[in-house]
């Protein structure tokens, strides 16, 4: 469904009878009263398809998408949307946008988000990329927010202005849009912020970072929820930083090594009985207006 | 005389362009190996072609830090060229992995 209608659904959402589901009990409000914005919802998160890979770390990465897939299309409750956090494509192959496609137009849910990696934008400064997703998106330049049930979100781009030696960068015209968005929101408000280079400095000798993240963390920290989402890495790692919490995701595709536990980063080789366990998607489930948001990784094994 | 005596001078000269080049064959090049520029630095003459082979079975590119120049996608076995034409220090990233920097130095 594309984005201008899914967000007439929201509107329709405003002004009708909305069942909703709270701590399990269906009951029916008239929007406009508090109870709807509060109900309960779900989303999913995938990240790194690096469709087109082939490499020894994993030479089936098609196969374990499609299980991915059939990861998220077997959540219950179904999801209300899904995020791409990024890496949809490996290196922008030939054939791989669309393969990334036609994959995605089997998952059940009624809207999918995107954001770039660097392997999606690095070899045409994004043009590929922006003119598949960036409708919709501020000015098309793949950054966007949107607002669920309550819940505000922010899918950022930090792979157009790479830095070398650094690792991702926001940017100034980014920044002061997302200043702009986010002074628009009340501190009680969920925040969700999904990027796809790690916000937080997770290990610069690899750029797993972004180099002016510290500014981005700065406008979030008045906020009493806010969970950061984000791909690159291919591994679960946590972070709380006081309301915040960062959350990086498994990818589909392949496994990296931890920080510093191998010379480079990139694609790792594991035991064949070991992969399905260390690839995966993620759910995550929104319960109350003030509660952090439960993140429940769902590895293929 | 004379033109032996040119000669005599043309063979250094081009001995010294050749052994500043780092390659086989007196050819500027670069390899591009586990997700590192080797060598790190390449002194080569001004209107050189370096060349760039990578062995990695990632893809690489080779991208200019003021992105004046940017390979493709750089597959395995695969080589890229780029002739500096004019002197002067530049450094390079891989757009894909930006902790991969190297320089170029045209003199």
């Amino acid at each position: 469904m594309e984005r201008r209608r899914f967000m007439q659904c929201l509107a329709w959402a405003g002004t009708g009878l909305v069942w909703a589901a709270r701590g399990g009990v269906l009951s029916a409000t008239m929007v406009g009263e508090a109870g709807a914005a509060g109900s309960d919802f779900t989303f999913a998160q995938i990240s790194d398809t690096h469709v087109g890979f082939a490499g020894e770390a994993n030479r089936d990465s098609l196969g374990t998408l499609k299980d991915s897939i059939d990861a998220i299309n077997a959540l219950t409750p179904r999801p209300a949307f899904v995020v791409h956090t990024g890496d949809l494509s490996h290196g922008q192959k030939p054939g791989a946008f669309d393969t990334l496609a036609e994959s995605m137009k089997t998952v059940k849910a009624e809207k999918v988000f995107y954001i770039p990696g660097e392997h999606d934008v690095a070899i045409d400064g994004g043009t590929e990329y922006l003119s598949r997703y960036g409708a919709g998106t501020y000015e098309n330049r793949g950054y966007q927010s949107f607002d669920y049930r309550g819940v505000h979100f922010v899918g950022l781009v930090n792979v157009l202005a790479y830095k070398p030696g650094v690792g991702g960068a926001i940017g100034d015209e980014q920044l002061a849009w997302l200043r702009k968005d986010l002074d628009a929101q009340q501190t009680s408000t969920p925040i969700v912020v999904f990027s796809h280079v790690p916000l937080w400095a997770v290990y610069p000798a690899w750029g797993w970072t972004t180099a002016d993240g510290e500014q981005v963390i700065g406008m979030l920290r008045r906020f009493g929820s806010v969970t950061a989402l984000n791909g690159h890495i291919h591994q679960v790692l946590q972070k709380v930083e006081g309301t915040i919490t960062f959350h990086s995701a498994r990818s589909t595709a392949f496994v990296q090594p931890a920080p510093g536990a191998a010379p480079t980063p990139g694609p790792m080789k594991v035991e064949a009985t070991e992969l399905r366990r260390l690839l995966g998607v993620r759910e995550v489930r929104y319960t109350e207006a003030a509660a952090p948001l439960a993140v429940v990784e769902r590895p293929l094994a | 005389m004379i033109r032996r005596a040119l000669s005599a001078a043309l063979v250094p000269a081009a001995l010294a362009i050749a052994l500043a080049a780092e390659g086989s064959g007196g050819t500027p090049h670069v390899q591009i190996k586990q997700f590192a520029f080797v060598p790190a630095t390449l002194t080569v003459p001004v209107g050189a072609t370096v060349t760039w082979t990578n062995a990695d079975e990632e893809p690489h590119t080779v991208t200019a830090s003021d992105r004046a120049y940017t390979s493709p996608g750089i597959e395995q076995n695969e080589t890229y060229t780029h002739r500096f034409t004019a002197p002067g220090t530049y450094t390079y990233f891989c757009a894909l992995h930006p902790h991969m920097t190297a320089t170029i130095v045209v003199q």
